[in-house]
């Protein structure tokens, strides 16, 4: 019963936060914005559609939808939204989660690479320098939960008995902050990549589906949705584990975490000039480093 | 060497006046002139007179707010080749390219005889626009990215291709004439002066006012009467609300670009409201219906100033919050400042005009050195910065809006509606055999339009140039060295028409 609960709400929160960002940006411009489900609707059109393929494409280019959305949905089966039990969970799941993810990211490229096309061929060099550069700062972020807690596995991490500790208020709520800002990355929003853009000559992950259309367009887009719910729900897995470990507080904390942040931060800010990304990845992974550090510091109990 | 020196107020100019000298002349004195940042050629073309071919020059010096006047004449079917000046000075290049596709006059050791606006190369049918040889660089870790000729968004066609070494680009080249359409043959193929007002209207969407206004200044100097005050006004007025419009587009445009989307929303609804009191004064959002020769059919009533005065205001103070906000911005500082550079020097050379020169230090402007209409009695001081980068043009665009802004309440404070305002003029005879220059600074920058008539006093040639023939060039300097994900800021700092450079 929990078991499906979380994986419905796993799918609520994929379907939600990028409603609450496009609110927010409405709200924030000063307009009225589009329907809340816009999105799910245009998505749920291009699913009833065909799609049209290049000549020059292969088989590698009509599987590889599928293999991201089969990698996404499988991702999405390992986190657990607070109390709940996630379908799938053994000890050092999130090593395999976050290669999941990595298949993921490798279909798609290949996938780019496929098409012949120089734009999309400079989308996938630029997906796969920035999936390499944030992969430390992801592993570092999963040492640092490991290490504090001592388990491997996303539902026994969060799953621990509830009891205040400052040390570890502190450093869940640092972890927090770093998956919010993996989740920038992984699901390219501003300051990294700018998913309204229409110049291809800027795009990271938007130019790589490009020759996509239809059906396979609206798994894409399904995918991105459930990666970008899986960092916001460890996010507010983190937050909520020092605060108010229930299912009912956690779903919607990441639904409103992401969907508010990526909103805000897309209203007012500008995105990197793209050579800058590096350098902004870096410091997440710095940061990331930071937090594993600390961590350790306070589990030697020092005296601060 | 001699020349028929005039202003930018003077009258049409006789053909027989125009001194006719020797090209290796004329290619000596431009050769040493054209060093000196005073001198710019504003037209150089050829023009068929019976059985000979007359070269024009129209030499502009800023200094002394003169336009020289020059020519030579050359036997039509002679085929001796000409010492090629952009060889020397390259800004020349566009005015060659032209004559020597339009009549096969070979120009010897010219650096870049590539078609100007023809689907092919005259001497070289086979060489068509749709297999145009650009150039190339070998390399293994160099790749080409091509983008276009048919844009993916909603504007015009012109294809762009990059070599670039990794994400940096090493060259641009851009092939335009795809949007040919033949309008200075247009002009001389009617002898309505109506239908010619309209398509000087048309000759770029985004500037009507600006071709409109250099097409009624060449011919009311050509018909030998000058507007009366109140129109030179309103033509003022327009032509600034143009250019705050554009502007303030534009500005916003870089914003979307960046991903910046306060400064986007914020900058279309002042857009919007611009065209939209242009809307309200003339009935059209782009001006078209606003500028005709001799008269108005639009005169400026008191509720319209005061609608125009008001509104102008309002956008002035809105849009210098947001001018403002970019500017104490970090993160758009950041994609702005040093991105797409084109140093004074290099300005100079390819002959660069308008905001895009001003931006890279070079001040010119035909509002501050070849005043006419209301420039003439009230002083332009230009907008300059030295830094040449997209931040620089961006400033530049929100210094203007402002300063046109002031100006349009400055004009519209003491203006006197009259009972009766002059109505268009579409029969006035205009001087035969005689060639006048209607020079305009566009938003975009200098709009040079050439009318020369025939022994009847009608139209019998009409060159244009809008500014983004010479700064097209600049665009691709700009980007040399950028990341290929900036070229689009870049492309949208100087915002050049394709319609306008292909005609």
């Amino acid at each position: 019963m929990g078991t499906a609960l979380n994986t419905i709400l796993m799918i609520t929160v994929a379907l939600l936060t990028t409603g609450v960002i496009n609110r927010t940006r409405a709200i924030l411009a000063g307009r009225k914005g589009v329907r809340f489900f816009n999105h799910v609707n245009g998505v749920a059109l291009l699913l009833r559609k065909g799609s049209v393929y290049s000549t020059t494409t292969t088989s590698l280019f009509r599987i590889a939808p599928a293999v991201y959305l089969g990698a996404a949905v499988t991702a999405m089966l390992f986190i657990p939204v607070a109390d709940l039990d996630p379908l799938i969970s053994f000890e050092g799941d999130m090593i395999c989660f976050a290669y999941t993810l990595a298949l993921a990211r490798a279909a798609i490229i290949l996938a780019a690479m496929d098409t012949g096309s120089s734009f999309e061929g400079m989308g996938a060099s630029r997906e796969a320098l920035y999936g390499a550069l944030v992969e430390p700062a992801l592993m570092i972020g999963f040492a640092t939960l490991a290490m504090f807690c001592g388990y491997t596995s996303f539902a026994d991490i969060f799953a621990r008995e509830q009891s205040f500790d400052l040390h570890l208020t502190i450093v869940m709520l640092l972890t927090a902050y770093l998956f919010v800002k993996i989740a920038f990355v992984e699901s390219g929003r501003v300051p990294v990549d700018d998913p309204r853009t229409h110049l291809e000559l800027t795009m990271i992950h938007e130019v790589m589906c490009l020759d996509y259309s239809g059906i396979d367009l609206g798994l894409i887009h399904i995918a991105g949705w459930l990666k970008t719910a899986c960092f916001s729900m460890i996010a507010a897995d983190a937050v909520a584990a020092v605060c108010c470990f229930r299912w009912w507080f956690a779903a919607p904390l990441a639904v409103a975490l992401t969907g508010l942040a990526v909103g805000i931060v897309e209203s007012t800010q500008a995105r990197n000039k793209l050579a800058r990304n590096t350098t902004f990845i870096v410091t997440v992974t710095a940061l990331a480093a930071l937090i594993f550090f600390i961590g350790y510091l306070l589990q030697l109990d020092i005296n601060i | 060497m001699n020349y028929h020196i005039i202003d930018n107020i003077s009258r049409a100019v006789a053909l027989k006046d125009i001194p006719t000298v020797g090209y290796a002349a004329l290619y000596d004195d431009l050769r040493e002139r054209l060093k000196q940042e005073r001198y710019h050629v504003a037209h150089y073309f050829a023009l068929p007179d019976d059985s000979q071919l007359r070269f024009y020059v129209i030499l502009l010096d800023d200094e002394e707010h003169r336009i020289m006047l020059a020519s030579f004449t050359m036997d039509y079917y002679d085929d001796t080749a000409l010492p090629s000046l952009t060889a020397l000075h390259p800004a020349m290049h566009p005015f060659e390219r032209e004559i020597a596709e339009l009549y096969d006059v070979e120009f010897d050791s010219m650096p870049w005889n590539k078609p100007l606006r023809f689907p092919f190369d005259r001497r070289n049918r086979n060489s068509t626009m749709d297999n145009y040889p650009f150039y190339t660089i070998e390399g293994d870790s160099l790749h080409e990215v091509n983008v276009g000729p048919i844009h993916a968004g909603i504007i015009e066609p012109g294809a762009f291709r990059f070599i670039c070494n990794g994400e940096n680009v090493l060259h641009l080249e851009i092939a335009l004439g795809y949007q040919h359409r033949g309008v200075e043959k247009c002009f001389a193929a009617t002898d309505n002066r109506l239908r010619q007002t309209l398509l000087a209207e048309s000759v770029a969407g985004d500037s009507a006012v600006s071709h409109a206004s250099a097409f009624v200044a060449a011919v009311e100097k050509l018909a030998g009467r000058d507007a009366d005050d109140n129109l030179v006004r309103e033509r003022a007025v327009a032509a600034e609300l143009e250019r705050m419009a554009m502007h303030i587009a534009d500005t916003g445009a870089l914003s979307m670009d960046v991903g910046y989307q306060l400064g986007q929303v914020a900058c279309e609804a002042l857009r919007t409201m611009t065209i939209n009191t242009t809307q309200a004064w003339c009935g059209n959002r782009f001006g078209k219906g606003l500028i005709r020769p001799l008269g108005t059919n639009k005169p400026l009533t008191p509720e319209k100033i005061d609608t125009i005065r008001r509104n102008v205001a309002e956008i002035c103070r809105r849009y210098d919050e947001v001018r403002q906000d970019i500017k104490s911005s970090p993160t758009l500082l950041a994609r702005y400042e040093q991105c797409g550079v084109v140093p004074r020097a290099d300005m100079l050379r390819i002959g660069g005009v308008g905001m895009a020169a001003r931006a890279s230090g070079v001040g010119r402007d035909i509002r501050a050195s070849h005043p006419a209409g209301v420039y003439a009695s009230i002083p332009h001081e230009s907008i300059v910065k030295r830094h040449g980068d997209v931040m620089a043009r961006l400033m530049v665009r929100c210094r203007e809006v402002l300063q046109s802004a002031d100006l349009i309440e400055r004009l519209l404070a003491d203006f006197t509606p009259v009972p009766n305002p002059s109505r268009p003029d579409y029969e006035a005879a205009l001087a035969p055999e005689s060639l006048a220059v209607g020079l305009v600074e566009g938003w975009r920058g200098e709009i040079c339009h050439v009318a020369v008539t025939d022994a009847e006093g009608r139209i019998a040639a009409y060159k244009v140039k809008d500014p983004s023939l010479h700064n097209w060039l600049a665009l691709a300097l700009a980007v040399r060295g950028e990341g290929i994900s900036d070229f689009p800021i870049c492309n949208k700092s100087f915002n050049l028409s394709y319609c306008g450079h292909d005609l």
